[in-house]
């Protein structure tokens, strides 16, 4: 099963390749691969029905318990199945969107990115493997929302995009962590059987609020709702793809996939139902008001992932049957209606929905397939669309035949929602229709043609299914869509095996048809209504200003602000003064703890001293006293080599030849150093104020009084370290060398050594490109070429060399 | 400013506190040296060097950029690291070749990337001194 999420990002590397090789008809070449994934997980379609699942797994960091391990299921197959059926499409259909686009090879790689990285999303079956292909997909969104680099809309929307789902993301995280610690485990398979035990442990709350944060930023819950509407900046593949069928079901993916787990308590009824419920309403309300085709379709998005989110928090069996039903057909009837809407735009150049009619009598292919998906979306039967909605309204009802019907209060606030939201489907569904192909051909900012096949194909077929999967509810044996993919998803997320069968035909007059009736009736006067209703609505406009989106908007516009202010408050741009900083804080917290949380040795010796050792120790006194003193740099360079010297020494008195060797290569380099740059250095003048010069001599003393402290403490103690015996014994048995330090440096400890290489190697070619880049200044005035010679250090060395030579 | 003394005693001592830099660095593992002072080592022979014939002999010296050295030194480091992963062992396991080899005596992992840690030493000291140099030039 990896195979087919490496396959993938593996195709994803090479898709500008192959654009490169077969431009025009790369689309159809790169949705075989989609095509197989989708046919070959179809196979296991009987298997799953069955109440089988497929695992299969992969070890990662088995120590921390993170693996790659990944589960086919209901619930994985039918997201498995929307994300390559609908992205061999969209692949097609980008093909034909993006017609003559230079970057058209990237977007097939951002885009098989996102699908394989989605792929995994819905197939993982452990929480940190999940959450890494969680990140991906936020990721791959934010390079297919910004894919028109060059517009700041489209930049803007990409990052609002990715700070809201990428903050939900660590959300997220910290919740699979808690939730980790509390079920020791992060094998959903595993937490599942400590269900209750979760449910009782105090960071049950915690836990769920989190998890819940990160699924509602990606499934654009209130009120996090914003940033989908912004991302039709995207080119229309994406919206219809990522923004409407696969991405932002992934929030509910996740609250379905976990469902099992932390639903049924109260609080997961509350925090789902209430969001849920508030986003159906929002999204509802602000669909209506649009003019612009995609943000309709995007509001009512919105709309409908608040009822999916509602009816999981609902938590009955029809409430579950239902949401995974209303997965299904939303994805085909919005995936087809945002294909429609591109195509629209890309024939007439223009989206609003008032500005546009008659196109019938010009694409009436493309028509056909906007009734379907709109019929669907709508609610009328015989598409799936209908049965979806009836299920809606039999689980908010809690209506169950042959029982007493008594729905309480909450069952019908929860409906009254529902067929506020299904009203406003209705609307969406007949604005789409009616308002461009009836009526008259209006002017377009461009001449309106027949669409080629990939740009209407898709979402005709879309629609086709949706009718089929309707139609086939007909007879119980030819029930697709409820026996092998509603049923096993709705299984895998309630926990318990259900034998779903679809009926389009109701087969009694109960209630559900009722409230669809009430329904089409409310949508149709409503979309009567709107022409009218359009000012008003408009007027009502004070959600733009106090809304999340306003919130969201000025934290982006003053935290750089505000971080700035910070930071500038301590990082002053002075050496010294950052000098001053560390070493003092330094004194000050190692002083305070040594003082109060150690007890003073009493210490010994003193009389044991060299000669040579108090010879050295006038040297280095003398020599500080020099460097402190003198005033000019010519001095203190040479005391301060005396001082390294003097050092080196000792260290030689004490048997370590290693650290003396290199203590003087080093000293012996700086000082070379320190001339290089002596010219270079102004004269050394008295600037500070009396009192900054005490200030510092107070610092400088303290520490160097608190380091001999230190040391006297340390030497105090017997030296008793275990690790030094273990290195000494063991230097020579197992690494075969008998110079310790150097069999630390590259065998012990080299992954140490490793470290402190790069930093070395990083900070000379700082250096390097500091020095470099102020040379091309003084020698070239011009900045664009001082800008060039820092990007190419290697020319610049090319060129010097010619001058030298 | 062109010293006769020290520009002829540079040129002898050049080849001279290479070798010894090499003869440190190989015998780092079992008596004091290794990768770290014969690197320090090298650096100052070639910096003595640029000081008395100037920053670009002593690069022509080295034939190659100093950068070169760097991005040499790292690669070994890291294929030290990277070798014993091929036969199913931890980053930075110590492979040993099963017979001594002449000069070098016996030979690991341990050893290329000692030779690694050299290469960053020289690359690193020595572009930011000949960086250094050449801005006062410049």
């Amino acid at each position: 099963m990896l195979m087919l999420i490496l396959a993938g990002f593996g195709l994803a590397l090479f898709a500008p390749a192959i654009y490169r090789i077969t431009k025009p008809h790369t689309h159809w070449l790169l949705a075989a691969l989609p095509i197989g994934i989708f046919l070959y997980l179809a196979s296991y379609l009987p298997d799953i029905a069955d109440h089988q699942s497929i695992h299969a797994n992969y070890e990662w960091v088995p120590s921390l318990g993170i693996n790659l391990n990944l589960t086919l299921d209901g619930l994985s197959l039918l997201m498995a199945l929307l994300i390559t059926g609908i992205g061999a499409l969209i692949v097609v259909y980008a093909g034909g969107y993006l017609h003559g686009d230079p970057y058209e090879g990237r977007f097939y790689s951002f885009l098989l990115i996102f699908m394989a990285a989605m792929l995994g999303l819905a197939l993982s079956s452990n929480l940190i493997g999940l959450f890494m292909f969680w990140e991906l997909t936020s990721i791959s969104s934010y390079l297919l929302i910004g894919f028109n680099h060059d517009k700041a809309d489209s930049r803007a929307a990409a990052l609002k995009a990715l700070l809201v789902t990428g903050g939900g993301g660590l959300a997220m995280l910290a919740g699979f962590i808690l939730l980790g610690i509390v079920g020791n485990s992060f094998e959903i398979s595993q937490l599942i059987a400590q269900t209750d035990a979760i449910h009782s442990d105090r960071l049950y709350l915690p836990i769920l609020l989190l998890i819940s944060i990160g699924a509602f930023t990606k499934s654009a819950q209130f009120p996090f709702h914003f940033w989908l509407p912004s991302a039709m900046a995207a080119p229309t593949p994406v919206s219809a793809y990522l923004h409407s069928a696969t991405m932002v079901k992934a929030g509910v993916f996740l609250l379905a996939r976990l469902s099992p787990i932390l639903a049924g308590t109260d609080e997961w009824r509350l925090v789902l139902c209430s969001v849920g419920t508030l986003t159906m309403l929002t999204g509802a309300y602000l669909s209506l008001k649009q003019h612009d085709l995609k943000r309709i379709l995007a509001y009512s998005t919105v709309s409908s992932l608040g009822l999916l989110v509602a009816l999981l928090g609902w938590d009955s069996k029809t409430a579950t049957e239902a949401a995974m039903l209303f997965l299904l057909m939303h994805s085909l009837y919005k995936g087809a209606l945002f294909m429609v809407a591109g195509t629209i735009d890309h024939e007439t150049g223009t989206r609003d929905v008032y500005q546009l009619g008659g196109l019938w009598s010009k694409m009436p292919l493309l028509g056909l397939a906007t009734i379907l998906a709109a019929l669907s979306m709508a609610g009328i039967p015989p598409l799936i669309g209908f049965i979806g909605k009836e299920l809606v309204y039999e689980a908010s009802l809690g209506y169950e035949s042959g029982h007493a019907f008594s729905p309480d209060t909450l069952s019908w606030l929860f409906s009254l929602v529902a067929l506020l939201s299904n009203a406003a489907a209705v609307v969406v569904g007949s604005l789409l229709f009616f308002k461009p192909f009836s009526g008259k051909l209006t002017e377009t900012p461009k001449h309106p043609h027949p669409p080629p096949l990939s740009l209407y194909g898709g979402a005709l077929l879309l629609g086709i299914v949706a009718t089929l999967l309707g139609l086939l509810t007909l007879n119980s044996h030819t029930d697709i869509g409820g026996k092998y993919l509603i049923g096993p998803a709705a299984s895998a997320v309630y926990g318990q095996t259900l034998n779903l069968h679809l009926h389009l035909m109701p087969s009694e007059l109960n209630p559900m048809l009722l409230l669809s009736l009430i329904t089409l009736i409310v949508g149709a006067l409503l979309y009567a209504a709107l022409p009218k209703l359009l000012p008003l609505l408009e007027k009502l406009d004070s959600g733009a200003r106090w809304g999340p989106e306003a919130l969201y908007q000025s934290s982006v516009d003053y935290l750089p602000i505000g971080a700035k202010r910070v930071s500038m408050s301590f990082q002053s741009g002075y050496l010294r003064s950052y000098v001053a900083w560390v070493v003092g804080a330094m004194v000050v917290l190692v002083g305070y703890t040594l003082l109060s949380q150690v007890e003073f040795p009493t210490i010994t010796g003193g009389s044991d001293i060299w000669f040579y050792e108090a010879v050295l120790l006038v040297i280095i006194v003398v020599a500080v006293m020099m460097v402190v003193t003198s005033s000019t740099l010519l001095f203190t360079i040479p005391s301060l080599g005396v001082i390294g010297y003097s050092i080196a020494l000792i260290f030689i008195l004490y048997g370590a030849p290693d650290l003396a060797m290199t203590q003087f290569s080093i000293e012996t380099l700086s000082v070379v150093l320190f001339v290089l740059v002596l010219n270079r250095l102004p004269e050394l003048a008295r600037l500070s104020s009396r009192a900054a010069r005490m200030r510092d001599a107070l610092i400088s003393i303290a520490a160097g009084a608190l380091i001999t402290t230190l040391i006297l403490f340390v030497t105090a103690e017997p030296l008793e370290s275990p690790l030094a015996q273990f290195l000494a014994e063991n230097s020579y048995p197992q690494a075969h060398g008998r110079n310790v330090v150097n069999v630390i440096l590259v065998d012990f400890r080299g992954f140490d050594t490793m470290g402190e290489i790069t930093v070395l190697a990083t900070g000379a070619l700082g250096i390097y490109a500091l020095l470099k880049l102020r040379v091309s200044e003084s020698s070239h005035d011009d900045d664009t070429e001082a800008y060039t010679e820092m990007v190419s250090v290697e020319e610049h060395h090319q060129r010097q060399k010619e001058q030298t030579s | 400013m062109k010293s006769l003394i020290l520009s002829s005693s540079s040129r002898l001592l050049l080849p001279l506190m290479i070798l010894f830099a090499f003869f440190i660095l190989i015998r780092g593992h079992n008596e004091p040296g290794g990768g770290f002072i014969a690197g320090l080592i090298a650096s100052a022979a070639l910096t003595l060097y640029a000081v008395s014939e100037g920053v670009g002999r002593a690069k022509d010296a080295m034939r190659v950029h100093t950068i070169y050295y760097i991005g040499t030194g790292l690669a070994f480091a890291l294929g030290s690291g990277l070798l014993p992963l091929l036969s199913g062992k931890p980053f930075l396991t110590v492979l040993w070749l099963s017979f001594p080899l002449p000069v070098l005596g016996k030979v690991g992992t341990a050893f290329t990337f000692d030779l690694g840690v050299f290469l960053v030493v020289i690359g690193a000291t020595l572009t930011t001194i000949f960086a250094m140099a050449e801005a006062e030039e410049g």
